[in-house]
């Protein structure tokens, strides 16, 4: 009687699971199917038969591909610039003694914890009184405040288990401080820059609320497609998620097998 | 070489400057003075043109508390609770059981959590828009299948943006409950039930008291971004579902009133700082709020 | 054989936390020297100024007489085998080894060569592609000397490498150092404050105490003449007493306690109305249930505790303070609450200058004033 019972509660479990993932998987399936859409007609929700010209045509709408490409640009860019002082600062805050260290602790978790719209019109008051055209630069500055928070997080997650004496170490063996730094610091590191900077890339190409005020004439991916949701997003739009989504999935797979796989054990 | 530049060991200004002087500059000109600003503005007048004149005023805050403004706070705070309440329902006993589980498939079921959060967020909310329209899939499904007449009008509606926040947040409450159930240690439950109690009572004695960090951390992050997420009842709610968020987007865009945009984004800060003060209050750690 | 490293006034200010005070050790060529003490001691400062993690305030350190203040750690002709081991976590145990001889840039061939026998000589063999995560402590322990002894160091300083390995294996450990050390003849300066440890491995032992080396002797001048009452105390189990010389005639002196005159071997160090501390090993007192010449103090047995093949007698005296006396196991006792007549032989007891004298001098100034 008792195997029986766990078993019903197993497969409650289960079907609750399947349920939630339906849940979150619905309106992607929503997207791909619409992106084969043949309808043409505004709001492009009837269905009028599966097609594949949306994939052809979205080459020719050189104002999404535009904006596509200035979301992954912003996103490179803020990625590498946050990483880069994402990682100093951990390395830093971890390592020296110096005033106003709880300061800026403290201040970290302001762009983490605060509503992004507060960030979004925070960041458009200091562009617009420092006359600062906005654009490209004042995206990239924006998506950089927000990321390097999260950056810092992911490598002092990693520092905590960071024994200080291997870099000692290393000195002790030969290796100076420069060969120390890339022998032994950053490789040891590594996950957790990896980690900060894929969560800085993520959080990058998917932001609207912040983009939505700093952006002056310059499109994102996302502000373009909040653009045509009042007339309808049309189904190249679709089309180009889709590709994305599948272009992640695939990355994701290699990267996590990569891991997996990997010689690199946890210390 | 001098003997101090050489053994920086314990001399450590310079190297504390350069690593993290340019994090300290960014959080000062891209978050304290920016939220200074917003807090000096939200005193400020505008002329007729719109634009902020540094002239002091207090009306900003007196419109703050007109009939129409606390309609729309108090369906703020009804979506964000209904929203993070939903989230915990549905969040606990589904991280619970990804994170319990023994299979070798755990890591790919945990993946399957997070993977549709690549895929824009708008998009996604559209596709719910898609799916629940008047001529959207659920009501074609509906009526094809003869179990209605006619589209019943889904959106628009406090639940629609309530279940657009759900589907947007739901991962902020997943993953922290996720870790902190992994964490437990499954031989506490085996001793409260060696201990003679039921399934029910070891659930509000023992996993829910050791889990409640990962409640407590995953509330405040779906609660406080829900109030200024203006885009999914734009969307889903279609203006009749404003929140605060949606004040202060329309103050910095279409009415162009800066100044009490300003108020209103204060607004929330405080509102953000009374919760984060409770948070850690009960004990909260501030870096179980980092995702 | 002659000098390795010499550190002369050697001080160590954290602030003003002085760690180390007015250090002067001479390590000899090819010798096991043990900085021996508690936590907080000095003693891995010490270590890591040689090494070169710390720079001394004042003071000069010198290996092969040539002054290395000046060198950083990567410059030092020195190794260091570190307390958690130091092991790089993402480098298979063959790179960890291998790491000094790279930076040497050591041709490929000779590293391999060099490399594998050094696994060989410390019994890891087939473990060249593991990762550190993946072996036990004492496996690690291994790989962590064998990396710095890879080098060739003229002086190879090892800060408690042994100290998170359990009893049994800190054990066969500490013969098997000391027979690498005797293999290779290389200088080792060895951290610990275990100092059981500290008496079986090294040839001589530095007692360091509040950043002072109290004593650098050979263990057995250690244990059997202690330098300094904290020597006494903390090597091995002694009793100790606190008195002043009341006389001294054909090298014994005699000495008034609280609970009575005691007769002690002394040296011409030693003058009449000295402050002195007594230490005498337990194995080395007696006792008569009747008085003995020259010894006046009195105790009541409290307890027996048998270890092994002697007896410990627990006894007290009639300040309260407690003796400890062994003897052999099978001898015919006094019962519990008899009143005992403890003494020893004068040449067996240890006479120690005290300061404390120094502090009774100087409020007697101060009363004085």
């Amino acid at each position: 009687m008792k195997v029986k019972k766990e078993k019903r509660k197993k497969r409650i479990g289960i079907v609750f699971c399947t349920m939630v993932y339906l849940f979150l998987f619905l309106p992607i399936f929503v997207v791909v199917t619409n992106s084969f859409n043949a309808t043409t007609r505004k709001p492009y929700l009837s269905w009028k038969g599966f097609t594949l010209d949306w994939y052809s045509k979205l080459w020719d709408n050189t104002a999404l591909l535009e904006s596509f490409g200035n979301t992954i640009l912003i996103a490179v860019l803020s990625t590498v610039l946050s990483t880069i002082i994402g990682t100093l600062a951990a390395v830093g805050i971890y390592r020296y003694k110096f005033k106003g260290k709880g300061i800026i602790n403290a201040l970290l978790y302001i762009p983490v914890v605060i509503p992004e719209i507060v960030i979004g019109i925070a960041l458009l008051t200091i562009f617009s009184n420092a006359n600062i055209p906005r654009g490209m630069l004042t995206l990239v500055l924006s998506h950089v405040s927000f990321s390097v928070p999260y950056v810092i997080f992911n490598v002092r997650a990693r520092l905590s288990g960071y024994d200080k004496s291997i870099e000692e170490a290393s000195m002790d063996l030969g290796a100076n401080r420069i060969v120390t730094f890339f022998e032994i610091t950053l490789p040891v590191l590594a996950p957790g820059i990896a980690g900060g900077a894929l969560l800085a890339f993520t959080l990058s190409i998917d932001d609207v609320i912040i983009s939505y005020f700093v952006n002056g004439q310059t499109k994102t991916y996302p502000l373009k497609v909040m653009e045509s949701i009042k007339s309808g997003v049309s189904p190249d739009v679709n089309a180009l998620s889709t590709l994305v989504l599948l272009g992640t999935i695939v990355l994701v797979f290699i990267t996590q097998s990569g891991i997996l796989s990997g010689k690199h054990k946890k210390v | 070489m001098s003997k101090i530049s050489k053994h920086e060991f314990k001399s450590n200004t310079m190297p504390a400057i350069v690593t993290v002087g340019p994090v300290a500059v960014l959080l000062v000109f891209l978050v304290v003075v920016p939220l200074i600003l917003v807090a000096v503005m939200s005193f400020c007048q505008t002329d007729e043109y719109y634009n902020v004149v540094h002239k002091f005023t207090a009306e900003n805050y007196r419109k703050l508390v007109s009939a129409d403004y606390l309609k729309i706070y108090g369906q703020s705070l009804l979506i964000a609770f209904f929203t993070t309440v939903l989230c915990v329902l549905i969040g606990y006993p589904f991280s619970y059981v990804i994170a319990r589980t023994k299979s070798k498939k755990k890591k790919l079921l945990y993946m399957l959590v997070i993977i549709p959060f690549w895929t824009n967020s708008l998009i996604r909310i559209y596709g719910w828009r898609s799916f629940l329209g008047n001529t959207g899939w659920l009501n074609s499904i509906l009526m094809s299948l003869h179990i209605i007449d006619e589209p019943i009008s889904f959106l628009y509606k406090t639940g629609t943006t309530v279940l657009g926040m759900v589907y947007c947040f739901i991962p902020f409450m997943v993953l922290p409950l996720y870790t902190a159930i992994e964490k437990l240690d499954g031989s506490l439950l085996e001793a409260s039930s060696d201990l003679g109690a039921k399934p029910i009572r070891t659930l509000f004695e023992v996993i829910i008291p050791l889990t409640a960090s990962g409640i407590f951390s995953g509330c405040i992050m779906v609660f406080i971004p829900c109030l200024g997420y203006f885009f999914v009842s734009n969307i889903l709610g279609g203006g009749n579902t404003d929140m605060i968020g949606n004040l202060i987007e329309r103050q910095f865009k279409s009415a162009n009133n800066w100044p009490l945009g300003a108020a209103l984004s204060i607004i929330l800060i405080l509102v953000t700082l009374l919760l984060v003060k409770c948070y850690q209050k009960a004990g909260g750690d501030m870096d179980n709020l980092g995702v | 054989m002659g000098t390795i490293v010499e550190l002369t006034g050697v001080n160590k200010l954290y602030g003003t936390n002085h760690v180390v005070k007015d250090l002067n050790i001479t390590v000899e060529e090819g010798e096991f020297l043990t900085l021996l003490g508690s936590s907080g001691c000095g003693k891995t400062t010490t270590l890591r100024m040689i090494a070169g993690f710390e720079e001394p305030t004042t003071g000069s350190i010198k290996v092969e007489g040539e002054s290395i203040e000046e060198k950083e750690p990567f410059e030092r002709n020195v190794n260091t085998v570190f307390q958690t081991y130091a092991l790089f976590p993402h480098k298979t145990i063959f790179n960890n080894i291998a790491y000094g001889l790279k930076m040497k840039k050591v041709p490929k061939a000779e590293i391999k060569e060099r490399v594998l026998e050094m696994m060989e000589m410390v019994q890891l063999s087939g473990f060249e592609n593991r990762y550190p995560s993946q072996l036990s402590g004492g496996q690690k322990q291994r790989v962590a000397i064998a990396r710095a002894l890879i080098n060739r160091p003229r002086v190879l300083l090892l800060d408690e490498p042994l100290g998170a390995l359990d009893l049994k294996l800190r054990k066969q450990m500490q013969l098997e150092l000391k027979r690498l050390q005797k293999k290779l003849n290389i200088t080792f300066i060895y951290v610990t404050h275990d100092q059981e440890e500290a008496l079986t491995m090294s040839d001589r032992i530095a007692i360091m105490h509040d950043g002072v080396v109290d004593q650098l002797a050979s263990p057995t001048e250690i244990y059997e003449h202690p330098a300094t009452r904290f020597v006494a105390t903390f090597i091995g189990e002694t009793n100790v007493y606190d008195g002043c010389i009341t006389s001294i005639t054909d090298g014994i002196a005699t000495v008034t306690l609280e609970n009575g005159a005691v007769r002690v071997k002394c040296d011409s160090s030693f003058s009449i109305l000295e402050y002195a501390t007594v230490s005498v090993r337990p194995e080395k007192m007696r006792f008569e249930t009747k008085p003995q010449d020259g010894f006046e103090l009195i105790a009541i047995v409290k307890d027996y505790v048998y270890v092994g093949s002697v007896l410990k007698c627990i006894v007290s005296l009639p300040n309260g303070n407690e003796l400890k006396i062994e003897r052999l196991a099978g001898q015919e006792l006094p019962p519990i609450g008899s009143v005992i007549y403890p003494y020893w032989a004068p040449e067996d007891g240890v006479l120690i200058h005290n300061d404390s004298y120094k502090i009774f001098k100087a409020l007697d100034e101060i009363k004085l004033a």
